[in-house]
């Protein structure tokens, strides 16, 4: 009862704090400044047309580059804690059945490829390599129940596309601007598929990695068959 | 369009209604699964809000292509900054559910139940 009371008083004052900000809002007119400078200054500096992908890519790049190594940390720390024994797979949870392995060969080439071409086509209209790294991941959980894919493989394109990134940003250093700055390519033609730089390279890099992570995360999801496993030592 | 709330307002209404709902479950369930819910809903209507913020009376997406010049982008875009914040924040939501569900994984391995009662090693 005292619970029940402390919650209803807790979920009425956060409610009166987010009336205050409701009542408080109103709907912008105009561009603030910033969105202003970034609307106008990402054509003209990078060529990139999408706007979004230039802020996540080039001014804000260290920081997605801080997130995909949040990203491997929850892969690993998940690994460590939900997939403790390796290698003792869904054989015993059986086959999926046909309709899904027959549905899961027709489907995974569809989605791997629309994954592909949102990561490759992020510069250029709404996407890039979060949002594809995702599709490709979803792909791979269909895949997972019979195919053997092999987690190991995935952790090499994961190390090698982060190594790539990085030093991509290293070329920047040395090439352009800054770390991360994606203009030591050349430019190119606005618009075109080949062009803004070196983001739509940065976004594929972030992509693969990012599509590694998750299918890494999904499979020792998998893994962890918590029910016929003796319970681990507590720590 | 003509009468009424403006739409970012109602989305930003509905966001941080969201959110209040997701803390009301998270407050008062005891299933470990449910509580994870309630933090995926608390993320989701969080993220709603922030990207209403970023809207602009009248404004279409800030790509420029056929459908917006740039000449016209200033006038007619909404704004990135709160986009792409938000594609960062998803990608945190999504990692902290993993780990919270790896957590509920190891809490059942351990203690064969899901529910958050029976942690009580650390209680105080």
């Amino acid at each position: 009862m005292m619970r029940r009371l402390s919650v209803a008083l807790i979920a009425l004052l956060l409610a009166l704090v987010f009336w205050r900000l409701v009542a408080g809002y109103s709907e912008q007119q105009t561009l603030r400044p910033l969105a202003v400078w970034y609307v106008t200054h990402a054509p003209l500096d990078f060529g990139v047309p999408n706007v979004v992908t230039g802020i996540l890519i080039a001014w804000r790049g260290f920081d997605t580059l801080g997130e995909v190594a949040v990203l491997f940390m929850v892969a690993a720390s998940v690994s460590m804690l939900a997939g403790v024994a390796r290698g003792t797979p869904a054989a015993a949870s059986g086959s999926p059945g046909e309709i899904v392995q027959v549905g899961a060969q027709v489907l995974l080439p569809l989605i791997v490829t629309f994954g592909a071409y949102v990561i490759v086509n992020g510069h250029l209209s709404a996407g890039g390599g979060f949002q594809g790294g995702a599709i490709v991941a979803s792909g791979t959980m269909l895949a997972r129940p019979h195919a053997a894919l092999d987690v190991d493989a995935f952790g090499v394109a994961e190390s090698v596309a982060g190594v790539l990134y990085v030093l991509a940003g290293v070329l920047g250093i040395v090439l352009a601007g800054g770390f991360l700055d994606p203009r030591f390519l050349p430019r190119g033609q606005f618009g075109a598929f080949f062009s803004a730089g070196a983001i739509p390279l940065i976004s594929t890099l972030l992509g693969i990695k990012v599509g590694a992570e998750l299918s890494v995360v999904i499979d020792r999801f998998r893994l962890a068959d918590v029910a016929r496993k003796p319970a681990p030592p507590s720590p | 369009m003509t009468t009424g709330l403006p739409i970012s307002t109602v989305f930003f209404a509905t966001g941080l209604a969201l959110a209040l709902i997701g803390l009301c479950a998270i407050l008062t369930h005891r299933n470990v699964l449910r509580i994870v819910i309630g933090f995926t809903v608390v993320d989701t209507g969080l993220n709603i809000a922030i990207v209403a913020t970023g809207y602009v009376r009248g404004g279409t997406a800030p790509i420029i292509d056929a459908g917006l010049s740039r000449a016209n982008a200033v006038t007619h875009a909404v704004d990135p900054v709160p986009s792409a914040l938000v594609v960062t924040a998803i990608v945190i939501g999504l990692s902290v559910t993993a780990m919270m569900l790896a957590f509920a994984i190891r809490l059942f391995a351990a203690k064969k139940t899901l529910s958050i009662d029976a942690l009580t090693d650390s209680k105080w």
